[in-house]
Formats: structure tokens, sequence, C-alpha cells
């Protein structure tokens, strides 16, 4: 494997400005990466080889003028979710298999002003919906740490892609933690930042009050430095936060003294895997050592967070996927009339999984079981956006295991929806309340399969997540191991 | 297996809402899994919500306002692109009156 695919953005941002690396060469040490490892780990649906090398090309020439912003020439791979024009966008669905987008998603513009590189397309579970990447109509992903494992979902390609060096970082989205799910499973860094923060002009919809945008990298400065690129007030979404955006990088002081860490007592269950609790504990440990101290909160709502996000976020999608018609685009099933034409297009189209939620959506909005269903779990949700003001007034962030397990096997819970629904346990609140989170790797089980730590802010306090995020990282107590692949 | 949540009939009619046309065996999984689900939603209702307000959204309160003003350039073409069937200038589709 070349060397340079395994460079952090930092790194080879430098290494580009000093004209020591070109990006042409950097694009295609990540393109052969990818050519060997595909085979194995089916990380992307589109590979975008000769974009990818333009895109490069162009690259170069602005570094060779001195004008190349953070991201120049930084190849990147893209959940294929998000709007590329011209590019195949599938959302790992039938029913757009042969969709190309005639515009680009608001992030993907700003991704593409700054000069970066898009390498390819990568896997998910159909529409988001899923925590393995076994719902993709184009076959799953496996995880480059053992290759009979998921790589979570829904954003699994995304997550192994960059653990697995086929790019130096990329695109995901997070509804229920479907960033944070494959971070922690594949080992690398993955965040959710606060709803708002970044425009979803251009990303396919799931579920319009939980879909967030956020990127994985290998290191904390990385993901500060994509979401600096990502985030910002965009006129084409009305959702997105007007606020100013920090620069993340320059949080990252590596102080953590005085700082208060929450340990809600909920996210330390009977049930999870043992080596996940120890690992978290043990980074708890090493940030006190280094001068946070830990609070003992309650965040009494937890367990009925899965339930309400099954109301909420099923009744939306429900909704957000009626556009799929096979009238002005997708596919189309021929029939006698325009009930059947959708009927049949519809069933032909989507999953499994995605039948089963729109159909649970459908009737969680229906006629007489409207107030029982949808308007009940959004009142749940006020119960746990409230746990979450409580908590941070006696500390400044909550910390817990981001799965309460580690990668699970291909196979092991397809066949029972509701098992594979609480692999989320941990990660769905956040999206009901709207709070940013990270997950970062802080460890490996007993079969050497990566653990993820969680580390969840108020509200549009990213700043301080990367600093915390970046001071355990270089407290080195955390050991990243040379994966077999 | 708990006692069924959901009717064959109910799901039948969710699946006409949903303008999905499921096979006969699509129909009888969805009466578990929908059956499965809406039991183990039934968790919610140990929690006292009488007074408590929805929460619809987390974003930033109120809608922002922009000028109406049209900023891409007619593509007729490159929105007809993934047309599944066209006819010119426009989206072909079954006859819709008799």
């Amino acid at each position: 494997m070349s060397d340079l695919t395994k460079l952090t953005i930092a790194e080879a941002q430098a290494k580009l400005r000093k004209h020591e690396i070109s990006a042409r060469e950097l694009t295609r040490a990540c393109l052969d990466r990818i050519a060997a490892v595909e085979p194995m780990l089916n990380a992307f649906i589109t590979v975008t080889e000769r974009e990818a090398l333009e895109q490069a090309d162009a690259a170069d020439q602005r570094l060779a003028s001195n004008d190349a912003p953070p991201l120049c020439g930084i190849p990147l791979g893209i959940k294929d979710i998000y709007a590329t024009r011209g590019v195949k966008t599938t959302c790992a669905s039938k029913i757009l298999e042969n969709f190309v987008p005639p515009f680009d998603a608001t992030v993907i513009a700003k991704l593409r002003a700054e000069g970066a590189v898009f390498v390819g397309k990568a896997n998910m579970d159909e529409f988001a919906m899923g925590s393995s990447t076994e719902n993709s109509a184009f076959g799953p992903t496996r995880n480059p740490h053992d290759l009979e494992r998921v790589a979570g979902g829904s954003s699994g390609g995304s997550a192994a892609a960059v653990a697995a060096y086929e790019c130096l970082a990329s695109l995901g989205t997070d509804t229920g933690g479907s960033i944070r799910e494959p971070a922690s499973f594949c080992g690398v860094v993955g965040i959710k930042p606060t709803y708002s923060r970044v425009s979803r002009y251009g990303v396919i919809a799931y579920a319009s009050s939980l879909d967030q945008v956020g990127p994985f990298a290998r290191t904390v400065r990385d993901a500060a430095i994509m979401l600096r690129a990502l985030a910002g007030i965009d006129r084409s979404d009305s959702t997105c936060s007007a606020r100013a955006v920090p620069d993340y990088e320059r949080a990252l002081t590596g102080d953590v003294k005085g700082l208060r860490i929450g340990v809600p007592k909920e996210y330390f269950v009977e049930g999870m895997q043992t080596e996940v609790e120890k690992s978290v504990r043990e980074a708890l440990a090493a940030l006190q050592k280094a001068g946070a101290r830990t609070v003992d909160i309650s965040l009494p709502h937890t367990p009925y967070a899965v339930a309400a996000y099954y109301l909420i976020a099923t009744a939306e999608a429900s909704a957000n996927l009626a556009r799929y018609d096979g009238i002005r685009f997708g596919l189309r099933v021929p029939a006698e009339n325009n009930i059947e034409l959708y009927e049949k297009s519809r069933a032909q189209g989507f999953g499994a999984e995605v039948k089963r939620r729109i159909m649970l959506g459908t009737f969680a909005l229906s006629a007489g079981y409207y107030d029982a269903y949808y308007l009940k779990g959004q009142k749940v949700r006020t119960l746990i956006r409230r746990d979450f003001e409580r908590a941070f007034e006696s500390c400044d962030v909550v910390m817990a295991p981001v799965a309460p397990t580690t990668a699970f096997k291909l196979g092991e819970k397809t066949d029972d929806p509701l098992t594979m629904y609480l692999s989320d346990i941990f990660t769905i609140s956040v999206n009901l309340a709207g709070l940013p989170g990270m997950s970062i790797p802080c460890g490996y089980d007993n079969a050497g399969l990566p653990i993820g730590l969680q580390i969840i802010g108020a509200p549009f306090s990213e700043e301080t997540m990367f600093r915390v995020g970046d001071a355990y990282e270089k407290l080195g107590a955390f050991k990243p191991r040379q994966m077999k692949i | 297996m708990a006692e069924s949540k959901i009717t064959l009939e109910q799901v039948r009619h969710v699946a006409l809402l949903a303008r999905l046309k499921l096979s006969p065996e699509e129909e009888t999984r969805l009466v578990a899994d929908m059956s499965s689900m809406l039991g183990y939603v039934e968790k919610l209702n140990e929690l006292k919500t009488d007074d408590i307000p929805p929460t619809a959204q987390v974003g930033e309160p109120g809608t922002p306002m922009r000028d109406d003003a049209v900023t891409n350039q007619p593509a007729p073409e490159d929105m007809l692109a993934n047309a599944p069937a066209r006819s010119g200038g426009f989206f072909k589709v079954p006859k819709i009156i008799e």
C-alpha cells in the first residue's frame, strides 16, 4: 500500500502546499487502493476515477499558483445520498438506480469550490434506513477490521472507506446514529453536528427533523477541517442556521483542565459488551488524569428514545418518500393507470426495510392513530430534550459508549428488525434532541474490533466537542492497530 | 408470539394509503413486523404526557425569509433527462381522464 493514502488531511495539506506531492499522485494512490480492496469491502457503489483525476489536475493548477483552499486536492468519499451533478446518485435503492442529478447538494458545491477530489459514491443502507449497510440494494459493505462483520450503518461505506485508506475523509449523514455507529464499528472519527449546523439541500431526505450532514475522518483535527468547510448558512435550506462558523481547528488546544464530563447512568446498562464499558471507563479515567472531572448524571427518558424515534422517523419518511412515484425520475413499472403505476413502481423499487418503515410511518400518521402514536412520540421527544437541557446545567459534555457492542456479524440481525433498531440505543437521543455528537476510537474488544467513545455536546458546542476529542487523542491512551487488509 | 397489534386488513389499508402493492408474503411478514414494533412502542404509555408539548423540530426558532428571486436558468433538458418516459418537452404518464 502506498503511504500517501495513510496521510491525514492536515499532513496532506502541508505536503501539497510545499509541492512535495501532487494532488494527482495522492488521488492515484487512493484509486489504486480502492482497486485493491473494493472486491473485499464494497464500500463504494460508484467509483468516479475519471472525474477524480480531472479534479486532481485542476487542484494541482490551483496549488501551483498558491491559491489553494484547505481541502484543495484532498480525496474524499461521498455517501451516495448526496446529489452530485452528472454522477449517478442511487441512495442505495433500485428506485434511483439510474438517477443522475442535474444539480449539486450545497455541501458538494462547497467542497467543489474548495478544490476537493471525489473518488466515489459510498455504499449505505437504502435511503439511510439501517444500522449495518446490509439494506443496500447493491450488497453490504464489509468491515475492514473483519470481513465477516458489518461496517455499521447507514453510512457504512463512508466509514469503511476512511478506515481502509480508500480516501482521506468522507461524508455521511446521521438521522439516528448513522455516522457515529459505523465510525465506532470501523474505528474512525465521526461527527454528527448540531441539527441545522450544515445545509441539507440536495441530501436525499429520510426524516427531516432529524437528518444531519457530517464527516468521517481519521483524526479529530481532520474532522474539524471538514466541518468548517461544510457548515454555514444556505439560502436553499430554510432550516440551516445563520450562526457564524468558528474555525474549529483553533479550538484544539489540548486543554481539558476543569472540564466537567457528565456520565449518564442510563448509558451503562446490563447486556452491553463488557469490553465496551471497560474501554469507555478507561477513556474517562485518562481524561480525569488530564484534569477533567466526571459528574454522575441521569437522562431518565433514555429507555424511551428508540420507541419515540421509530414513530417520528418513520412518519417523516413516509411523507418524504411519497415523491418516488415513477413520474418525473426513478424507476417506473408500466401500468394501465396512474395509481397502479405508483403502486407497482414503489413495490419494485423499494427494499423490504424501506417498505417496513413507510408502512409503520403511514400507520402512525393515519386517521385514528395520530394522537396515540405520532403525537405521543413527539411529546416524549420533548422529555428527552429536557433531560439533556437539565444535564448540561451540571456538565460541559456528556460521554458514553456509541453502541452497546462492537461490529456484529453479517446476517446476525437481519431477521429481526427490532434487534437491529436497538443497535442505535445510545445514539438516537442525540438526534431527537438536535445535539452535536462525536464518535472517537477508544479501544478494541478481545476479537480486535474497534470500540467508540461518544462525546455529546450542548447545541452549537462543536468547539468544545472537538477540543475534548483532540485532547483525548493527544493523551495517546488509545493506540490504533494495523489492519490485516 | 404476542397478540397481533395490527390485522391483515389494516395492513392492506395502510399499503393502499402508502401506494405500495404488496405480495401476500410481504403482507404476512408486515403483520408480524408491525405488530412487534407497535408492541414495543407501547412502552411510551408508561409516561404521562398530557401536559407535555410536542417537539416537531429542534432547529433555530422562526423561519428565515429570502427574496423570491429566480436564481437558475431554465434547463428543460436537464430536468427531463431523468424522465422514465417523455414526449417532446413533456413527462409522459398513463391516461388519467377517461
